[in-house]
């Protein structure tokens, strides 16, 4: 019997460390992968709770989180690919064009 | 300490160590492997709370499709590292600071303010079985029918997005 | 829509308002459809307007002497303000009828007149465009005159007291290009301005007589305000007295007494059917009308009385002097008119509202007829200068001036005697009409004010003499200009109504003969003389039926022996061409007064029109452009203007405005932009990092204020 409360803090945990490795980290390829670290965190989230509410709901999110989560990840990466040719770089720093 | 909470234990602290490792890694291409292995560990967390659909899709789609993409074009574009060049020095302790209260917050709502005290038993037989699937099925085309198909035409649209994004343009104005 | 307020249903008394409205039908129809009916046809239309309204006079006659007590017949309301209530009503009454009669019947006649007259006027004066004009004037001139005799409230006679003084207007400035002798210049629109501001002097003294008795009396309707006179005379006798002075001042004005008559004389400018009809027989005697309709007012203040007969008379010598001493024969004509109204106002004035009236009557007759005989004269002159020789014709010729005619009786017969007729008429020679009516008001003056008397009969002496001289002068001895001797008669058109008023001339005098007095007893049942009854009758004891011999007497042998010496200056030793007048010789200086008009008119111009200029001059130079444009407007308001501006703008809007709203925002502006502006560094990590403070900071405010 494990409380769904573990199961909580163990998705605010990841959560946290997602947003940080967005912060810290410069390669967008790895902020790219904080964020669905992030998004899965959220997904845990939601299945803990569609198992403590016995209801699907939850899970369907999770399937449509995903699903969103495709299509990020195929523009994103596009988007990736798209500013390395301009740039020859995927630091983030520096892409610095909308300094004010 | 049960079996399952020591399991649980287990996976959770697999899952934050990849985590961190997927953060600290310098190499892009373990920190995807980290990832991949977080994933995994997500999915099993998916088929203790009795939701092995989910856990397969996590599987599939994540630590397959997904992750495949990103060692793909992490191998395409021959970027794994990054010369080490801090522009911004006051950020990383910031965002340690901000991480920091961002959990403190987490915890603070789940602990006081939701206080969840559910138990999550083992899956029990019933929700391995495809009534599970079934009943989840017919939540997605009936409850779900529009959200579902809305999700299509993302898809779509993400795909004719992806190839616009990456064609290349030559200086003349021709498509290569 | 035509109701009486009395019983008089059955009589004539309802078609009242068609007094005015066939003249009015009359110049619509002219205006309208004048210019397709010719001459002829605008001629007969305005004399048939004319003549219906005389018709209706007579009908109103008949009426009355049924019901003497007259009528009063509503049209239409009019003003209504608060207490203010004054409707259009006409008034029947002996007294109106009288007017009525006498405008419609003298104006008829001289209708037809003019249509001889104008006929050759507009054609001598080269523009017969505005034959149609004249008639439509002289149309509007009736209607106008007989709302002011029918009117029943000061305000209506008010109304037709304008209208005439328009039409006057219109008709003296006839021929407005030119000067009297078809010249081109603003003389006759000169005259024509002269007249209607002379009179608007008399129209503001007749409205403060007609506000005072709305103040007073709470109305203007003749029968309210005689109605409360008595009463408001015994406590505020001052009231009666300025209302009889302002009234006295609207008398002066329209009927040309000293100190306004001067506008009279250059009347003569208009067309001479205008010179007879409005100007010598109806509209200047509408001061006589309407002291004479106020006599329950006048009766009740012997000063009143005595100001207005000392006025009348002093202006029939004075008027009187001038005649003696002027060339123009309708000048002449002209002066007599405002010494004869000079006896009007006189009689009118001591309370001799009958002897006044009847002058009134006879005066129209035989002044028309002695006007519209020397119209005849005028143009028979012209005729006599149109059938000259050619080279003649540049010259500038006067048709009217007595040194060029001489001799007229042998090429105008009908004319000539005519004008005798009018003359004998005017000088007061038994028995025609101006004996019987002058002697009646020398008779009640030497019983009421004896200077009065004596002014009249001096005048009347005169009057003899002038118009002996002018008899002299254009009748007799040898034709001065050769335009006399070629002189030629006027059509039956213009003879024919001459023959009716010299008719009416010798007869006239019928109307109220000693012992009979039919005036007397007609007019009676509206003017009621109150005051001097006893007098008058210790008076009747004396004399033969309101006659008194001795009085008659004095006043014939005066004219014959005026007329004597006039034919011992004139017509003994006839004028020569270019010879000066005998009179000036005797007297020279005084004769030069005379001619000259005792320089009333240069007085006048000297004490107020150029004063007046004077005063406009510095208005208009020292007060409007001086001051008011330059020193004001460029002292005070365009400086003060500027300096307010200069406050504002450097004070107010640099000085608090732009530091308040654009200065310091804008440095609070510029200072946080510039620590913002790091914000902006550019660096995506450095924005997801402000969006996790925001997240941060909402998911703290959220938790801390869940309940």
């Amino acid at each position: 019997m494990v409380p769904v409360s573990y199961y909580l803090v163990v998705s605010v945990i990841l959560f946290t460390l997602g947003a940080l490795g967005v912060l810290i980290r410069r390669n967008a390829l790895v902020v790219f992968m904080s964020i669905e670290l992030m998004l899965n965190a959220a997904n845990l989230a939601f299945v803990a709770f569609s198992r403590t509410f016995n209801s699907y709901d939850g899970q369907l999110f999770v399937f449509f989180v995903m699903t969103v989560a495709a299509a990020e990840v195929a523009v994103g990466l596009a988007l990736i690919v798209a500013i390395f040719r301009s740039k020859h770089s995927i630091d983030v720093d520096q892409l610095s064009s909308l300094k004010g | 300490m049960t079996m399952d909470l020591m399991g649980f234990i287990l996976v959770a602290l697999i899952a934050i160590a990849t985590a961190i490792g997927m953060l600290y890694s310098r190499n892009a291409v373990y920190a995807a492997l980290f990832l991949v292995l977080n994933f995994v560990s997500v999915a099993i967390f998916y088929l203790m709370l009795g939701a092995p659909f989910v856990a397969l899709s996590q599987v599939t789609v994540y630590a397959g499709a997904i992750m495949v993409l990103f060692l793909f074009v992490i191998m395409l574009l021959g970027a794994e590292k990054l010369p080490p060049a801090e522009v911004l020095p006051w950020q990383r302790p910031l965002a340690f600071v901000l991480a920091l209260l961002l959990f403190i917050e987490g915890i603070y709502w789940l602990s006081v303010k939701a206080g969840t005290t559910a138990q999550i038993a083992s899956p029990d037989a019933t929700i391995g079985t495809m009534d599970a699937v079934r009943s989840m099925s017919m939540m997605l085309f009936q409850e779900y029918l529009l959200p579902f198909e809305v999700t299509s035409i993302l898809l779509l649209i993400a795909m004719i997005g992806a190839i616009v994004l990456t064609k290349r343009v030559d200086k003349k104005g021709g498509q290569a | 829509m035509f109701f009486s307020e009395t019983s008089t249903s059955g009589l004539f008394f309802n078609l009242v308002p068609w007094i005015v409205f066939a003249p009015v039908v009359g110049l619509l129809i002219n205006l309208i459809i004048g210019s397709k009916l010719g001459e002829k046809g605008v001629g007969a239309i305005a004399s048939l307007a004319s003549g219906s309204a005389f018709v209706v006079a007579i009908l109103q006659i008949i009426s009355l002497n049924a019901h003497p007590e007259g009528a009063v017949v509503k049209v239409a309301e009019w003003i209504h303000i608060g207490n203010l209530a004054i409707d259009w009503t006409f008034r029947i009454d002996t007294l109106s009828v009288t007017m009525m009669m006498v405008v419609s019947g003298v104006g008829t006649l001289i209708h037809i007149y003019a249509i001889g007259y104008m006929h050759e006027d507009v054609r001598f004066k080269h523009d017969e465009g505005r034959y149609r004009r004249f008639f439509i004037f002289l149309n509007l001139f009736i209607a106008a005159m007989m709302i002011l005799v029918s009117g029943n409230s000061y305000m209506m006679l008010f109304v037709g007291w304008e209208g005439v003084g328009l039409a006057s207007f219109l008709l003296i400035g006839f021929w407005y290009d030119m000067d009297t002798l078809g010249r081109p210049s603003f003389a006759n629109s000169n005259a024509a301005k002269k007249a209607f501001i002379t009179n608007r002097v008399g129209d503001f003294g007749f409205l403060l007589a007609a506000m005072m008795m709305f103040w007073k009396f709470g109305s203007t309707d003749f029968d309210l305000v005689f109605a409360k006179v008595v009463e408001v005379a015994a406590h505020e006798p001052w009231v009666i007295l300025w209302i009889t002075i302002f009234l006295l001042v609207g008398v002066a004005g329209k009927s040309a007494q000293i100190p306004l008559y001067v506008w009279l004389p250059d009347a003569m400018a208009g067309p001479t059917p205008v010179s007879a009809l409005i100007h010598a027989a109806t509209m200047v005697t509408a001061g006589v009308y309407l002291v004479t309709r106020s006599a329950p007012i006048y009766t009740l203040s012997h000063d009143a009385q005595y100001i207005v007969a000392t006025v009348g008379a002093v202006t029939a010598l004075f008027a009187a002097t001038i005649a003696a001493g002027q060339y123009d024969i309708k000048k002449v004509l002209a002066y007599s008119t405002i010494s004869q109204l000079g006896f009007m106002v006189a009689a009118v004035g001591m309370g001799a509202f009958v002897a006044g009236m009847f002058h009134l009557i006879t005066h129209a007759f035989f002044k028309a007829l002695l006007f519209l005989s020397a119209g005849s004269v005028i143009l028979g002159m012209e005729r006599g200068h149109h059938h000259l020789p050619h080279g003649d014709h540049h010259e500038i010729f006067d048709p009217g001036d007595m040194r060029n005619m001489g001799g007229m009786r042998k090429t105008m017969p009908v004319t000539f005697w005519l004008y005798m007729i009018g003359t004998l008429a005017l000088a007061g020679i038994f028995p025609f009409a101006g004996f019987w009516s002058k002697d009646e008001i020398l008779l009640d003056a030497a019983k009421v004010f004896p200077h009065v008397y004596y002014l009249l009969a001096i005048a009347a002496f005169f009057t003899a003499f002038y118009m002996g001289r002018q008899i002299w002068m254009v009748f007799f001895g040898e034709a001065r200009h050769a335009a006399a001797a070629h002189a030629e008669e006027s059509p039956a058109v213009m003879t024919v109504p001459l023959m009716v008023l010299a008719a009416l001339s010798i007869l006239g005098g019928a109307l109220n003969l000693p012992y009979i007095h039919t005036l007397t007893n007609w007019l009676e049942h509206t003017v009621k003389v109150v005051e001097h009854e006893g007098e008058v009758a210790a008076w009747l004891e004396t004399s033969l039926g309101g006659l008194n011999p001795w009085v008659a007497l004095i006043s014939t042998i005066a004219a014959l022996l005026a007329i004597f010496i006039s034919w011992l200056l004139y017509g003994r030793t006839p004028l020569k061409a270019g010879q000066i007048d005998p009179l000036k010789k005797m007297f020279g200086p005084i004769y030069y007064g005379m001619e000259n008009k005792w320089f009333i008119d240069e007085a006048y111009w000297f004490v107020f029109v150029d004063r007046y200029v004077d005063l406009a001059r510095y208005l208009a130079q020292t007060i409007d452009w001086d001051f008011w444009h330059e020193w004001f407007h460029n002292n005070i308001i365009a400086a003060g203007f500027r300096g307010f501006t200069r406050f504002l703008a450097q004070l107010v809007d640099l000085g608090i405005v732009d530091v308040i709203i654009s200065r310091w925002p804008v440095a609070v502006a510029q200072w946080l932009s510039e620590k913002l502006r790091a914000l902006q560094n550019g660096f995506v990590r450095s924005y997801a990092l402000s969006v996790l403070v925001g997240v941060v900071a909402i998911l703290g405010y959220l938790l801390l204020n869940m309940k």
